[in-house]
């Protein structure tokens, strides 16, 4: 007990300090959180992405296609069940800084993705418009759209401006889903082709299709690769999730970094730590020698320098884990759609966690060894 | 009188883990500093030296990219008998069709593919960018299964040395050289024939052309004549707008990112400076009476502990910057958003550079320092003679 109340007394001599070593945990921590959750951001589109889905693209890179008639020839693999068709658009909307992912699809394409809701009778609406579309809802709600509205793209890859009606509006199924995107006729996109550009129609971007078992993945994916061997267009087909690694990785140095400048933080905030510490024990050398003269042993004096050293790391990593959840959202907010999924998940808390009992350990090693060493005499004559 | 600059030395001397513990904090948050902008230099420098001023890209209205863009065979010889484009010494004009796509390779040590950018030139494209030269095995024969890489393809896929060989769009590609781009964006792409490359695609496009004007006064009227043409669906660009508008991205957001993470930091790193700082005013209670019973003035002792924070500063400042100077051995490759293609760049450290990370060094220790120097400098004699 007298231990406890030591440590709290310790702690208080000087509060200036204390409080700023405190606020600096805090920041520290609340980094750290908040780093690692733009890397898991970044992978958020593939933690959404299905096992169950194979995407078939061309071999050569994503930005050839695939003539439509593949569908119907992949559609008779075994453990295949639904196929649909989808060509990335790359439409403009207003200015290039408002970039969302377009798609035009099959209409088909949504029976693969039930995490996707729509209302009966929007999915009816959009169905019957050649020019309609669905919207995500978190695109909805950052442009203000609603059914009804008109969206007009730039064409980048396609020519001139297109013009959509929203038809519909889809939830994801739970929070982790991302909805951040619009989907279109593929029909409308390819009639329009026929008359403007004629060879470029009747071509697909990739091929999603739905699996009866995922542990079968692997088999079917080669199956489907086989049938196209040696032909004008040899295709690779890979699970959703796979192909959306893929992706993350193409940026996979950026995240590297990510993750290393999080841990900088830490060495940064550790620096601070053992600072604090080691002026506070170097002030105490006097009192630490009388302990000792008392005939409390080094054991006792190393308790004392790393119960202090954790209870700083305790009360500030803890504001710094309580304020990740509140910041998060609030950069969710300013940055909304850089990220649509932004979410501290339980492992960076748990990681947080253990930074800040690290730290707190690691700041007290040499001030404890040093206050273990003194010798008493030398110890009583120190000045701070 | 001012208090002795070597006095305030000594005393952080006298303190060396207290010192070396906070300047090690500062070190690294300039470390992250210097690196940011190390790397955004480098993106910037890698792709102006791609562009060469005289030199115009044509590439479809609307597209942003050349893998977007699309030129049929028509267009591009309008464009190239356009009175503004050079005539070179043998009497054909100073243009160059070109074709480009992605391929999907692996990347050294890597199972997942990154997109490189493959462009079929014409015998005239390495003429248009004198930076590009060879640097071992030979250019590519017209007509034949060729290509020759970029330094830092060939760094950093696999199958990409001399003398092996590429499968993609059913043929075998074999890599008769290397060449060098001289940092610019070039180092990451393979290139080959147009007319092969064109046809194992089966395109019937070129995707985007250069040109060399025979003035650089010309583009205004190259682009007006472009512009009004009915035949013509393109638009024109200086070479070095082209490349600097495509990584605009990439670098606000390597800059956002960047600047962000520092300002966090830089808290981190200045309340431990100011720690320090109260502790060495704290200690020095005496002292400070004394020097000011001496005859030192408030402004004296209050300058004195600034300079002590400055130097603080700057020695984790320099110690940082000392780290950040070897990132220039090391470099950082990356999806390009924009292009979508993979893009190697180095960190270009510039005396800019140093100076705004000294400055940012010694804010960060003027910040940190300010307070305690405050308090030290509003010290009463009396007392803090008394005080020990």
């Amino acid at each position: 007990m007298h231990l406890f109340k030591l440590v709290v007394r310790n702690a208080l001599r000087h509060r200036l300090r204390t409080a700023l070593t405190v606020v600096g945990l805090a920041v520290a921590v609340l980094a750290y959180g908040l780093l690692q959750t733009v890397v898991d951001a970044w992978y958020a589109g593939a933690y959404a992405a299905s096992n169950a889905r194979l995407v078939t693209r061309n071999a050569i890179s994503l930005v050839f296609s695939l003539p439509i008639s593949y569908e119907a020839r992949i559609r008779g693999v075994e453990g295949v069940t639904k196929v649909a068709h989808s060509n990335w658009f790359g439409g403009i909307y207003r200015e290039p800084k408002n970039f969302f992912a377009q798609f035009a699809v099959s209409d088909n394409y949504l029976d693969l993705y039930s995490e996707f809701v729509l209302p009966e009778e929007q999915r009816i609406a959009y169905l019957r418009d050649r020019k309609g579309c669905l919207v995500g809802r978190q695109l909805a709600d950052q442009f203000g759209l609603r059914v009804g509205d008109v969206l007009p793209l730039k064409g980048t890859i396609f020519p001139g401006t297109w013009e959509f009606v929203v038809r519909g509006i889809f939830d994801g199924s739970d929070r982790t889903k991302i909805t951040r995107q619009m989907l279109f006729h593929w029909d409308y996109l390819n009639e329009t082709l026929r008359k403007t550009a004629p060879r470029r129609a009747d071509q697909v971007g990739v091929y999603v299709a739905g699996i009866d078992d995922p542990d079968n993945a692997a088999a079917i994916s080669r199956a489907i690769d086989s049938l196209f061997r040696n032909s004008l267009a040899e295709t690779l087909t890979e699970t959703e999730q796979a192909f959306q690694l893929g992706f993350v990785a193409m940026s996979n140095q950026i995240i590297a970094a990510i993750q290393i400048v999080s841990y900088v933080v830490i060495l940064i905030i550790l620096a601070v730590m053992a600072n604090t510490m080691a002026m506070s024990a170097r002030e105490r050398t006097a009192e630490y020698a009388t302990l000792k003269a008392i005939g409390f042993g080094p054991g006792f004096l190393a308790l004392l320098i790393v119960g202090e050293s954790l209870a700083i790391c305790a009360i500030g990593g803890g504001a710094g884990i309580l304020l990740t959840a509140p910041a998060a959202t609030v950069f969710k907010m300013a940055a909304g759609n850089i990220f649509p999924v932004f979410q501290v998940s339980p492992g960076t808390v748990a990681m947080q966690f253990a930074c800040a009992l690290a730290v707190g350990l690691a700041a007290a090693v040499i001030p404890a060894v040093r206050s273990a060493r003194v010798r008493i005499v030398e110890g009583l004559r120190a000045i701070a | 009188m001012p208090v002795p600059l070597h006095y305030v030395a000594r005393n952080l001397w006298t303190r060396r883990l207290t010192t070396a513990l906070t300047a090690g904090g500062l070190a690294l948050v300039v470390f992250v500093f210097a690196t940011v902008l190390m790397l955004d230099a480098g993106l910037k420098r890698t792709l102006v030296t791609t562009g060469e001023y005289d030199n115009v890209v044509a590439i479809r209205k609307g597209a942003e990219t050349e893998i977007q863009s699309g030129i049929y065979r028509d267009q591009a010889a309008a464009i190239e008998l356009n009175p503004a484009v050079a005539i070179g010494p043998d009497g054909r004009r100073l243009a160059s069709k070109e074709v480009v796509v992605l391929i999907s390779l692996n990347r050294i040590g890597m199972d997942k593919p990154s997109n490189v950018v493959i462009r079929g030139v014409s015998p005239l494209g390495m003429m248009l960018r004198p930076q590009v030269r060879l640097v071992s095995g030979r250019m590519f024969h017209p007509g034949a299964a060729e290509i020759v890489v970029g330094s830092s393809v060939a760094r950093g896929y696999t199958g990409t040395r001399v003398g092996d060989s590429l499968r993609f769009a059913q043929h075998d590609w074999t890599v008769v050289g290397e060449f060098d781009a001289g940092g610019s964006g070039f180092d990451s792409e393979i290139w080959g024939d147009v007319d092969q490359l064109m046809q194992a695609f089966r395109r019937i496009a070129y995707s985007s052309m250069v040109v060399r004007l025979a003035d650089g006064s010309l583009f205004e009227r190259l682009r007006e004549e472009i512009d009004a043409d009915p035949r013509l669906a393109q638009e024109v660009k200086r070479e070095q707008v082209f490349y600097g508008d495509q990584s605009r991205a990439l670098s606000t957001f390597i800059n956002i990112l960047g600047l962000t993470l520092t300002s966090i930091f830089s808290i981190g790193a200045m309340i431990g400076a100011m720690i320090t700082m109260y502790a060495a005013v704290a200690n020095r209670v005496t002292e400070i009476g004394t020097l000011r019973a001496l005859g030192f003035k408030r402004r004296d002792v209050l300058a004195a502990f600034l300079a002590e924070a400055l130097l603080l500063g700057l020695a984790g400042g320099a110690a940082g910057l000392a780290a950040a100077s070897l990132m220039q051995f090391a470099s950082f490759s990356t999806t390009n958003f924009q292009t979508f293609a993979d893009l190697s760049f180095r960190f270009v450290l510039t005396p800019a550079i140093v100076a705004k990370t000294l400055a940012f060094s010694l804010a960060m220790g003027l910040l940190g320092g300010f307070l305690p120097a405050a308090r030290a400098a509003r010290m009463n004699i009396v007392d803090a003679l008394r005080a020990a």
